[in-house]
């Protein structure tokens, strides 16, 4: 066993300790007194007993085993791995904002709602959509009340529809969001330019359809040029048009989904608005609509009143008379904390400087495909659709698995060896070992060029020795690990007589590890 | 750049947009600021915030004004894990990994279940993603819930409800302000897929949650428990009395306030629903040379494995979270838990007696408790003159309890704090009195 791989739970010794309780000033009734037998705990839960010092250097250690951001280039395409300004996280630890419990009464809170308020007209706008709920606690969150949404305005419509459309490139989370909903998910086919096949939408978009769920640009980094066309039949059988906002980065400013005649919108803080991704969270996941589907937004929504309580000056304040919303997706009013940060955001570059980030993010993605279809990198990793790509764009693996023995994940795995982020792979489905590539706003061109020929230098280390990246990476803390194993005898908790539940010989057969996007 | 791509310009990049499409305006938000401006406009906002050190709080109802330990700050500070993204590369996200399955391990001896998951968003959406796994585990289509039940996690079942089509019924508390049995048991049929409860209650009555637990059991109900992690230091683990399913609410284990967000939830089970939980699950395993590693595990539930057949649509949940949560859990550690969970215990009822108000939920309660309170208006009025935030008017969820006071107790709130909340309910008493 690796000396450093030491859970926080074997760290524990007996009576140690890195808390110390403030005092105890009220009298000392014994808790038998205060609780019935029935409800008290007979034995303590098993939390690591262990000093502060102990703790620190404990997750300290753990820190210094993540790759991150902070550290370098990461490409995972749908992910929009984009620098976290510092001021934000500063902005959000102000005790006004940290510190502000969600049931204190909106007089007392005024700033809060005021942020909130602002938020949703800034959002509203770059959406093209008049109407905004901050609720949804995630994208997948959104998509789920965009869903719900759809579900409400039909019903009140009296229509009984059951289906949902999602593209055969869409991100896992729609068809995921379409079954929860209460749908069947029917996929729709992608034509040879990478959009919608329109053929197969018009088939299929039957009275039984609910709605179409798109993401423009697309998974592909490809904006569907006939989106309008595409609005127009949606609408044509009743259906919504829903956005899914992953992919925003790539059109602030430049074009918006309410103009292109998206009905929902949901926004990934944590991607376009700088929301730090946390290792998997928290994230935040507002929607925008059209007027149509507003009367059903959830509960509450953040209100101006103007002349409240006699006074002139403008009064926020929460709106829970709604008669016609869906109700609650959660607690209180959202992720209040990603509010301020994406706030900071827009505030910070204004309006030109969100078209700005799209039009360098979009630059960024192109030059970075130009310089992966050289030669001697390009016949190995050919682009899978060869358009202008918008925020990202995808390569195929393919020619590189045929000629020089190298899977897509061998060369991800490589990469981790040069210390950069491999892109999202294996995703999207329809494209043979797949590598999603979003390099975002945030690189400089040295930043894209050392991707590239870090790329060219693991092809050809490929070509002359495959076995080399077949069995990489080899720098970092651990090496590929036994995920069949892991699945197959699950050890999910730490328990002192856990014994080996890897096998080490299945490691190197593992499937796809690190497939999967977003 | 441009040369490289072969373009001459920009705008050639986005050839594909339509000409009608474009948006032939700037967008209509203010101008850029600098960063100092930045932080001086944010900083005006957040002091028009009365925040829970601009006056002496009593208000909970499921999020509470606990101690954030310096070293929780520290290390969720910390860019490596603030930055990167969920684990996918597992070789270089060893750290992010194992704090997962530390977290799952500390739910798991919390909760007394085998099997907990990651994070998921929050409390609330936790309990509707529960509903949902106890209608794929059941394929049943009712869901009975006690009036216990946080309001907002009631109102997130119905939400989600709705879109997958079950019925959602609520029966009452009893007249002391915990669940009724009777109620409940008679409420559950053949075709309830779960039943919920929580512990404490929103009002902060310790049920009786075996019996409660049990209830749907014979009819093939799962038994699912709500729980606040802090008072389960000395509370029997839900788990231990039957349930199949434990979710809750984290902020109290090291998440600021936020105004309500990010915290995260948590969501345990019994082992044999492993395979159709929601969300991330960290796992154990080995490495090619051998070495101990862990990764992101049973991904075939997973929506970017499974789409439409994934057990949940969950993605980006609440990682950081989650450590903070695990970090102020190892603070704590065993003995400090229970020191912490006792404190809260002894001060909800010195609070309770001292206040000497009529109780509407007069058994045993911890972390809150529900008072009446005679011309509720004045008193908390003449409270906040004083700097003191008394509680949570329960009529805003309960309209059954018109004139009640929901107040919460951490431990930042001291004898003096509490005896200064009961010397302004003197006239309050007097009401009562007379």
């Amino acid at each position: 066993m690796s000396r450093d791989t030491v859970t926080i739970f074997e760290r524990s010794r007996e009576g140690r300790r890195a808390f110390t309780a403030p005092r105890d000033d009220v009298p000392q009734v014994p808790v038998k007194e205060l609780l019935p037998a029935s409800a008290i705990r007979e034995r303590p839960a098993e939390l690591p007993e262990v000093s502060e010092p102990e703790l620190v250097r404990h997750y300290t250690t753990l820190s210094s085993k993540n790759f991150h951001l902070d550290e370098g280039f990461y490409p995972l395409g749908s992910c929009t791995m984009k620098h976290n300004p510092k001021l934000h996280e500063r902005v959000a630890a102000l005790p006004g904002h940290a510190k502000l419990h969600p049931l204190q009464e909106p007089e007392y809170a005024q700033g809060a709602l005021c942020l909130m308020f602002r938020l949703q007209q800034a959002l509203s706008e770059i959406a093209g959509l008049p109407h905004v709920s901050l609720q949804p606690s995630a994208g997948s969150h959104g998509e789920l009340t965009g869903l719900l949404l759809t579900r409400a305005y039909h019903e009140e419509r009296g229509e009984r529809r059951t289906k949902v459309l999602t593209p055969d490139t869409a991100h896992g989370t729609n068809p995921a969001t379409v079954t929860m909903a209460g749908y069947e998910a029917v996929k729709v086919g992608t034509a040879d330019d990478g959009g919608v096949d329109l053929e197969d939408l018009r088939a299929k978009a039957s009275e039984d359809v609910a709605c179409l769920m798109l993401t423009n640009p697309n998974t592909l980094g490809l904006f569907d040029r006939n989106i309008e066309e595409i609005a127009h039949i949606v609408h044509d059988a009743g259906a919504t048009l829903y956005y899914d906002g992953a992919n925003l980065n790539a059109v602030m400013g430049i074009t918006r989904p309410g103009d292109m005649g998206f009905d929902i919108v949901h926004f990934n803080l944590h991607k376009t608005f700088t929301q730090p991704h946390g290792g998997g969270g928290p994230g935040a996941g507002p929607i925008a609509c059209s007027d149509r589907i507003e009367p059903f937004l959830p509960v509450p929504q953040v209100v101006e009143r103007s002349g409240a309580n006699g006074s002139r000056d403008p009064f926020f304040d929460l709106d829970f008379d709604r008669p016609k919303s869906i109700g609650k997706l959660r607690g209180f009013q959202g992720n209040f904390g990603v509010f301020v940060r994406t706030y900071a955001y827009i505030r910070s570059l204004g309006g030109d400087g969100l078209a700005d980030v799209s039009a360098v993010a979009v630059l960024n993605a192109n030059y970075l495909k130009a310089r992966l279809a050289e030669d001697g990198i390009g016949e190995h990793l050919p682009i899978a659709f060869d358009r202008t790509c918008m925020h990202e764009f995808v390569l195929s693996g393919r020619g590189a698995k045929e000629k020089l023995g190298v899977r897509t994940l061998d060369i991800a795995k490589r990469m981790l060896d040069h210390r950069v982020h491999p892109p999202t792979v294996y995703f999207p489905l329809l494209v043979d070992e797949a590598l999603m590539i979003e390099p975002t706003e945030t690189e400089t061109k040295e930043r894209l060029d050392h991707f590239a020929d870090v790329v060219r230098e693991i092809l050809e280390e490929a070509a002359e020795d495959p076995e080399v990246a077949r069995t990489a990476p080899h720098t970092t803390p651990v090496r590929r690990l036994d995920e069949a194993g892991a699945a197959k005898r699950p050890a999910v908790r730490w328990r002192p007589y856990d014994e080996n539940p890897g096998d080490p010989e299945r490691a190197r057969e593992a499937p796809a590890s690190g497939s999967g996007a977003m | 750049m441009l040369a490289a791509i072969g373009v001459g310009s920009l705008d050639e990049l986005f050839a594909d947009i339509p000409e009608s499409l474009r948006l032939d305006r700037p967008i209509d938000l203010p101008d850029g600021l600098s960063e100092q401006e930045v932080f001086d406009e944010l900083s005006r906002l957040a002091a028009r915030n009365r925040h829970a050190e601009d006056e002496i709080t009593f208000v909970g109802g499921g999020m509470y004004d606990h101690y954030v330990p310096a070293v929780v700050d520290t290390l969720v500070s910390r860019s490596e894990f603030l930055t990167p993204y969920t684990p996918y590369q597992p070789e270089v996200s060893q750290g992010g990994l194992q704090v997962m399955f530390e977290f799952q391990t500390a739910i798991s001896e919390l909760t007394g279940l085998p099997v907990s998951n990651a994070s998921v968003y929050e409390g609330p959406s936790a309990c509707a993603a529960a509903a949902y796994m106890a209608k794929l585990e059941t394929r049943r289509s009712r869901i009975v819930t006690s009036r216990g039940l946080h309001p907002h996690s009631r109102a997130a079942i119905r939400t989600h409800a709705a879109g997958y089509g079950m019925d959602v019924v609520e029966t009452p508390l009893n007249g002391g302000g915990a669940t009724d049995l009777d109620a409940l048991a008679a409420a559950i049929d053949d075709d309830t897929a779960a039943v919920f409860v929580q512990q404490p209650n929103f009002l902060g009555t310790v049920e009786e949650l075996g019996d409660l637990l049990a209830t749907g059991k014979d009819r093939g109900a799962l038994a699912v428990c709500a729980a606040d992690p802090l008072p389960l230091g000395i509370l029997k683990p839900p788990g231990e009395l039957g349930a199949d399913i434990c979710v809750g609410e984290g902020q109290t284990l090291g998440n600021r306030l936020d105004f309500g967000g990010p915290s995260f939830g948590f969501f345990a089970a019994a082992e044999r629903f492993i395979r159709r939980m929601p969300g991330r699950i960290a796992g154990e395993t080995r490495d090619l040379d051998g070495r101990r590693g862990f990764v992101l595990t049973l991904q075939t539930r997973e929506q970017h494995i499974r789409r439409e057949k994934a057990t949940h649509n969950i993605c980006t949940a609440q990682a950081l979270n989650a450590l903070a949560g695990v970090v102020y859990l190892s603070w704590l550690g065993k003995r400090g838990l229970v020191e912490m969970a006792e404190l809260m215990l002894r001060r909800t009822h010195y609070a309770r007696e001292a206040l000497g108000l009529p109780l509407i939920n007069p058994g045993p309660v911890v972390r809150e408790f529900a008072v009446r309170v005679p011309d509720l208006d004045d008193f908390m009025r003449r409270a906040r003159a004083e700097g003191i935030n008394p509680g949570y008017r329960l009529a805003r969820d309960y309209p059954e309890y018109e004139d009640g006071l929901l107040v919460a107790i951490t431990e930042r709130r001291t004898k003096d704090h509490i005896d200064r909340l009961a010397a302004l309910s003197a006239r309050a008493r007097e009401q009562v009195a007379a």
